[in-house]
């Protein structure tokens, strides 16, 4: 009797669920499915069959060259995110293991610097690029997203690097581990996938990152971001085109995003949610 | 028991953090506070000279500068509005026992990893375009007028575009959060006869406060600053009624060579950051000392 009751409610619930999860990815799946239509097609009115062509696809690569973009996205959201580890690991490394009555108060005021509105440094920092020809490049950019990154990834990695019990480090000294032996065969594995969900949350924000790469590049360094707000003065109508390019440029980090999505919690909130 | 080569170490260790994150919070700022006193203009860049607070005054007294400072507001409170009611919904409903917890987690979870100007760009073509969007063609269904959204209601038109980027954030922090309330604590309530009402005032909300709190803190950070949006959807416009701080200083820096008056602008964006700041730090400081 009690148990049939659960499972009402439990379908009742799951309906309430799908019908709530698909009203909010809908605008993903028509873009999705938007893209596999024809332009005449795409503006025909509401339907959720595409005949499956492929064109909007070709012609976003024959017009604007749509993997240069993908490229320039993929360099400066990995490389800024690389750059950003090389130089996090060892500080997060030392406040984890060897911390000092300073070390909280390093850590918030990394963090204060993430409160900086972008916006207020517009000016100087475009001065700066211009002066220091690094307008519309990759080089430029990488490094500006790696400084605007590096607090929430020094703080990622802290928190990770924090669970790493102290305990067997000095189990491993007592056996008379040397120094890197510690940190090859005791601390690396233990540290790696704190590294690996770090680094996956970065690449995403970095990807998605939508003010600087904007207003820092034209065209030879330009990355997704700016490539698809260039769609926003339209000449004709495009819908399918746009979708096309829209899908491609959120598939790879809507999957991305998928996997990490436990991460996020904590590196968005510097770990103030677990 | 560091020694004094361990702590040197760690000191020479955490230095390239430092030092660069340093040079990247002064150097920039202290432009920006300087050119703000400054008669500095892109167009005409030998003559530069001091102007004292003209550029804040010239702020101050723009029409546009209070318009953008309310529209500003309003984003930051609409969307918060938004998600934060609608996140404590969702959470509760996900935490619930149901088929397919996995693929509705995903499925909600996704805007958030859509890049702006895409989400902003899909709303704006093929949701709430006048002409061929699927509110038109649900209102042409019905036999209603379709809404110009952004010619009409501009500002709301990219509240909803930004509540649905956000929504997820706030649903999935919650939910964590939900999740690690205690089960026997809840049957307990159960038991005792609490409703779903005073269970979820006297002990869903006491438990999820915190991260209540985070959640309006993050968001009002990023959403301080949302740019993309506005740029891809409206420019703005119409006139001023969706023009937000940091697209006024946009424009008057990059579209209206004007160096001065953009710093002023700037410098008052880091004022009000600093506010929401403030209580953000709190927050987070309180939980490293656990």
């Amino acid at each position: 009797m009690a148990r049939a009751v659960s499972t009402r409610r439990k379908i009742g619930f799951t309906v309430a669920a799908w019908v709530v999860a698909l009203l909010i990815f809908f605008p993903i799946l028509y873009t999705i499915i938007t893209s596999f239509k024809s332009e005449t097609e795409a503006i025909a009115g509401f339907s959720l069959v595409p005949s499956g062509t492929l064109e909007s696809y070709a012609e976003v690569q024959a017009q604007s060259n749509y993997f240069k973009f993908f490229l320039n996205s993929v360099v400066i959201a990995v490389g800024s995110t690389i750059l950003a580890l090389l130089i996090a690991i060892p500080a997060a490394w030392s406040m984890a293991f060897s911390p000092t009555k300073r070390t909280k108060d390093i850590l918030m005021w990394m963090l204060s610097t993430k409160m900086m509105p972008a916006v207020a440094v517009l000016v100087p920092i475009y001065l700066i690029f211009r002066d220091a020809n690094l307008l519309d490049t990759r080089i430029g950019l990488t490094v500006m997203l790696m400084l605007i990154n590096l607090p929430i990834v020094v703080w990622m990695l802290y928190t990770y690097f924090r669970e790493i019990p102290g305990e067997i480090l000095e189990a491993a000294r007592m056996d008379g581990a040397t120094l890197w032996g510690e940190i090859v065969h005791v601390l690396t594995p233990m540290a790696v996938p704190g590294i690996a969900s770090t680094m996956l949350l970065n690449i995403i924000l970095a990807w998605n990152e939508a003010f600087w790469t904007i207003r820092l590049t034209t065209t030879n360094a330009a990355p997704l971001t700016a490539f698809i707000a260039s769609f926003s003065s339209p000449q004709g109508l495009f819908w399918a085109k746009l979708s096309a390019a829209s899908t491609l440029a959120i598939a790879p980090i809507l999957i991305m995003g998928w996997f990490s999505q436990r991460q996020l919690v904590r590196g968005l909130t510097f770990g103030a949610v677990k | 028991m560091a020694t004094r080569q361990t702590s040197s170490l760690a000191r020479l260790m955490m230095a390239p953090s430092v030092i660069l994150l340093f040079i990247w919070m002064i150097v920039p700022l202290a432009m920006t506070l300087w050119f703000s006193f400054q008669n500095y203009n892109l167009l005409n860049p030998a003559n530069v000279s001091f102007a004292g607070l003209f550029n804040y005054k010239f702020f101050y007294t723009d029409p546009a500068f209070f318009q953008s400072i309310w529209n500003t507001l309003v984003l930051v409170v609409g969307v918060l509005l938004i998600t934060v009611v609608g996140g404590i919904a969702l959470a509760l409903l996900l935490d619930q026992p149901m088929f397919g917890q996995g693929i509705v987690r995903i499925l909600v979870i996704s805007p958030f990893f859509v890049m702006p100007p895409v989400a902003a760009l899909v709303w704006k073509n093929m949701i709430m375009h006048p002409g061929y969007g699927v509110f038109a063609d649900i209102a042409k269904f019905f036999g209603a007028q379709p809404v110009d959204w952004f010619a009409q209601y501009p500002l709301f038109s990219i509240i909803i575009i930004v509540a649905w980027q956000w929504l997820p954030f706030a649903t999935l922090i919650l939910l964590t959060a939900l999740q690690s309330l205690d089960g026997e604590q809840k049957e307990a309530a159960e038991m005792d006869g609490a409703g779903f009402v005073s269970r979820f005032i006297y002990l869903t909300i006491p438990h999820i406060s915190r991260a209540i709190t985070v959640v309006i803190l993050i968001q009002t950070i990023f959403l301080l600053g949302v740019y993309a949006e506005i740029l891809v959807t409206t420019n703005g416009g119409p006139g001023y009624a969706s023009t937000n701080l940091p697209f006024l200083i946009y424009r008057t820096a990059l579209l209206g060579y004007d160096v001065g008056g953009a710093s002023a602008g700037g410098i008052i964006a880091v004022i009000l950051a600093n506010i929401v700041a403030f209580f953000l730090m709190r927050a987070v400081g309180k939980n490293l000392d656990k």
